[in-house]
């Protein structure tokens, strides 16, 4: 069966053992290992950069004696555009992002984590497939397309069931927002709930718990530090949105009262007044000093769920 | 003992209560799935039916006309066009070596624990910050001013976690097996990559490149500061209407700028506008899908 | 013994994280030997080869103590670290068919090495598939893919691979885990043949394997020697340790 024909080492020594690897493969792996570390560091050099650069056109307004930092955190007067009382004061701002962000968070919550629960827990092989590629779907649409649902169809229902005197406003920008994060919710959250140990269910299921009672009592539990996680990501989301709530939740800028007030975001507000600030003056600066501020908040909650995560993957 | 076996699978009151509560959940949790897939269909369906009156080849054809009020969608399309595929030139190799160092060489050092924090952290970041970083870095620092340039570097940058994410999935799909048998024989890592772990993770690869190019279609507001204008003048069908350091139309701006911006439009263009690239959009995500599901079922291993 | 060892361990101690896996290791293999590895899981003997070929340094927790010389070669301290692992084959329990073409998975580590030539390269892979056993039935269907076999020709495939970098030392860490007694046996012809040109270190958790093949045989347990001596001696009925005896005669493991 065997050749048995076993060569014996030829005078001039193994094939293998005398090769050598040209000297241009061997330079050529080097350069490209060196370009896959460069590339590997890449992203710390963009984060870095996005600060550095947004920070640099924002830094010169802070030293201006007609400007301080309180009053551009703790005041609702903004004026940036009066030709003898320029106010930059973004409180405003910060309350429409806080109450837009609630709502959508209020309405995307339940359903989100309802749904991954759903699809985690309930639902045959076949449905959950078909459901994820909904969801990834649904996260795939542009916010522009979400901004102009909301300033078209969503407006129009708002006004008609509602009687608003104008259609958007907080409640059109939280539902509007709510679409776009439950996607991120129900993918997080289900990997959380994913995470929980099958022994789990199967001590549960032999104890004779419904598959609620399972939920409920076991699974909900052992997967909250995930499930927070993914519901700051969708904060993360909602702060951050642009073109949505500058399209869906109406110009005003002012504290609002009630859901059917018009806000402005601190996102809205930088986009919709980009264009007009010359370039150099105060209020191109304190936008750019808005964008640190969104920079850090986003950063803030993005971490914060990052080590929830990393602290169930070490469980 | 015959008596009690005989009773043990009846239905007791609180069995019966457990089933009824455990059929209430279940249908409020489908309630709640459903929820999320019924607005899509709805808004998906009313979309189409506004736009149907202008939806045409001519209208992607067509140039805007009598202050966009009128005509169709080319030049803006061309520009998005444009705008995606030189983002995807620059953060597609960026992206995917960047995964293949993070899965491939880093180990768990503090350094490489800071890239990873970066890149989740780059995902995060608000897209009218990364218009703001685009503006002050690529506009004004770089000296691209408003330009085709400006806006794709910024929508690579924009778009890189995307592709690292997806790669790294990928590359780490492959079994560590085949690793360890390619180091055995004396591999470098390199070789091994490119022997072993490229070609069974390329599809995945390419996955990730094709949710990329739907990621950067729909951006609007990172190109709104750094190259994309509300109108510019092009010839009808003509592919090559921008140079590099021009300013161009995109179908997302467009579509803002249709809906906020210009009076008097014609009702169902905007509508239609936003068909055409809700459409591309997701065409190109369920290629993604479809390309993803048909390769899982021919693995190698 | 006039002739200088191949291997040479000294002190060798290995630890992941806080975990002690080789205490102290110390021992000479000598060439073409058939070297046997016995001792119940756990016990260090896959570590022990993967401090010899330097894979443990993927191994990020991983701490080496002590000297390995091959051919008097310092292996923590080798300049080349690819051109050592190739001086060794190495051959994994489960079988791993590389997701490339048959020709390829045997050809893989020659290009590795800088082979280039179209003629060497075909006439190493029919060496090899030869040498493992496997040549008669795949060579009509070199094309296609190596994760495609069985697990026994896989196994076979696996050293193919293995000896396509013409190694000197051939490891096998209990290759016979995941294959048939049948190719067990073929494999085994096929060793006795192959260490008229290398030497063979031979892990494994069949003592009686152990005690077919090899000349000397090391019992190895929890990470410290406790015996090693010519293989006939470890399955006398008077070992120097009671343990060995214990062991080889499945009282204890």
């Amino acid at each position: 069966m065997n050749s048995g024909a076993m060569p014996q080492e030829p005078a001039e020594g193994w094939a293998v053992r005398r090769a050598r690897r040209g000297l241009w493969a061997l330079a050529g792996e080097r350069l490209l290992e060196g370009l896959i570390y460069l590339c590997g560091i890449s992203a710390i050099v963009f984060v870095l950069g996005i600060f550095f650069f947004v920070f640099r056109e924002a830094f010169p307004v802070l030293g201006k004696e007609n400007f301080s930092l309180t009053q551009f955190l703790f005041s609702e007067q903004w004026y940036p555009t009066s030709a003898t009382n320029k106010r930059y004061g973004v409180l405003a701002m910060i309350a429409g992002t806080l109450s837009v962000t609630a709502l959508a968070m209020v309405l995307a919550v339940p359903f989100g984590l309802g749904a991954a629960i759903y699809i985690s827990e309930f639902c045959g092989s076949r449905v959950k497939e078909t459901l994820k590629i909904v969801i990834e779907l649904l996260a795939a649409i542009p916010s522009v397309v979400w901004g102009f649902v909301g300033l078209t169809v969503m407006s129009r229902l708002i006004v008609q069931y509602t009687g608003a005197p104008v259609g958007v406003n907080i409640l059109n920008g939280g539902i509007i927002l709510a679409l776009m994060s439950v996607p991120i919710i129900v993918s997080i959250g289900e990997d959380a709930l994913k995470a929980v140990p099958d022994q789990y269910r199967e001590a549960g299921i032999a104890l004779g718990a419904t598959r609620w009672q399972l939920v409920w009592r076991v699974l909900l539990p052992a997967a909250k530090t995930g499930l927070l996680a993914a519901v700051l990501l969708g904060v993360g989301r909602a702060v951050g949105e642009t073109m949505a709530v500058l399209m869906a939740t109406g110009h005003a800028v002012h504290i609002p009262h009630s859901l059917l007030d018009s806000v402005r975001t601190l996102t809205a507000n930088i986009a919709a007044e980009l264009g007009e600030a010359p370039e150099g003056s105060d209020h191109y600066r304190v936008l750019f000093l808005t964008g640190v501020l969104l920079f850090t908040l986003t950063f803030i909650v993005n971490l914060t769920a990052d080590f929830i995560v990393r602290g169930i993957r070490k469980k | 003992m015959s008596s009690s076996s005989s009773q043990r699978f009846t239905a007791t009151p609180l069995s019966r209560r457990k089933a009824r509560q455990e059929a209430l959940a279940r249908w409020i949790f489908c309630g709640m799935a459903v929820a999320m897939i019924v607005p899509l269909l709805l808004i998906v369906g009313y979309l189409f039916e506004r736009a149907w009156p202008s939806l045409s080849l001519s209208f992607l054809l067509e140039v805007p006309a009598r202050g966009m009020t009128e005509g169709g969608i080319w030049p803006a399309l061309v520009g998005t066009i444009y705008l995606v595929f030189l983002s995807l030139a620059v953060s597609a190799p960026i992206g995917i070596l960047a995964a293949v160092y993070l899965n491939e060489y880093a180990g768990d050092h503090w350094f490489n624990r800071l890239i990873n924090l970066a890149v989740i952290n780059l995902a995060g970041v608000p897209s009218i910050v990364h218009a703001l970083f685009g503006l002050g870095a690529f506009v004004y620092a770089a000296r691209f001013g408003y330009s085709i340039v400006s806006a794709s570097l910024t929508l690579a940058i924009m778009t890189l976690p995307v592709i690292i994410a997806s790669t790294r999935e990928a590359l780490a799909s492959v079994p560590r097996s085949f690793r360890e048998a390619c180091w055995n024989v004396g591999a470098t890592r390199w070789q091994t990559i490119r022997a072993v772990v490229l070609p069974n993770s390329i599809s995945g690869i390419l996955t990730g490149v094709i949710l990329q190019v739907s990621r950067a279609a729909g951006e609007t507001a990172p190109i709104m500061f750094t190259g994309a204008v509300f109108y510019k003048v092009v010839q009808k069908g003509d592919f090559f209407a921008y140079g590099l350091h021009q300013q161009c139309m995109a179908l997302s701006m467009h579509l803002y700028t249709l809906s906020t911006q210009v009076p008097g439009v014609k009702e169902s263009i905007p509508f239609a506008t936003a068909v055409v690239l809700l459409g591309a959009v997701l065409l190109v995500n369920a290629t993604a899908i479809a390309l993803r599901v048909y390769l899982r079922a021919r693995k190698r291993w | 013994m006039a002739e200088p060892p191949c291997i040479e361990i000294r002190d060798l101690r290995l630890a992941y994280g806080p975990k002690e896996v080789l205490r102290g290791i110390s021992l000479d293999v000598l060439p073409n030997e058939i070297f046997g590895v016995i001792g119940p899981a756990q016990s260090g003997k896959t570590s022990l080869l993967r401090c010899l070929n330097r894979t443990i340094d993927f191994v990020p927790t991983a701490r080496v103590q002590g000297t390995i010389r091959v051919d008097g070669d310092e292996v923590r301290r080798t300049k080349d670290v690819f051109a050592l692992r190739r001086k060794i084959g190495m051959v994994a329990p489960l079988p791993v068919g590389l997701p490339l073409s048959i020709y390829d998975n045997v050809a893989f580590a020659p290009r590795c090495a800088g082979l280039t030539r179209k003629a060497d390269l075909e006439a190493m892979v029919e060496q090899c598939l030869r040498q493992a056993a496997l040549w008669e039935e795949v060579k009509d269907r070199l094309d296609s893919l190596g994760t495609r076999l069985s697990g026994g020709q896989q196994q076979r495939l696996t050293i193919a691979r293995a000896l396509s970098h013409q190694p000197e030392i051939l490891c096998l860490d209990e290759f016979s885990i995941a294959i048939d007694p049948v190719t067990t046996m073929r494999i085994e012809e096929v060793l006795k043949e192959l260490r008229a040109h290398m030497t063979i270190i031979l892990v494994t958790n069949l003592t009686q394997q152990a005690r077919r093949l090899a000349d000397r045989t090391l019992f190895l347990w929890n990470g410290e020697i406790v015996e090693l001596d010519r293989t006939d001696v470890i399955f006398s009925e008077q070992p120097a340790n009671r343990k060995t005896y214990e062991y080889v005669n499945g009282i204890f493991g």
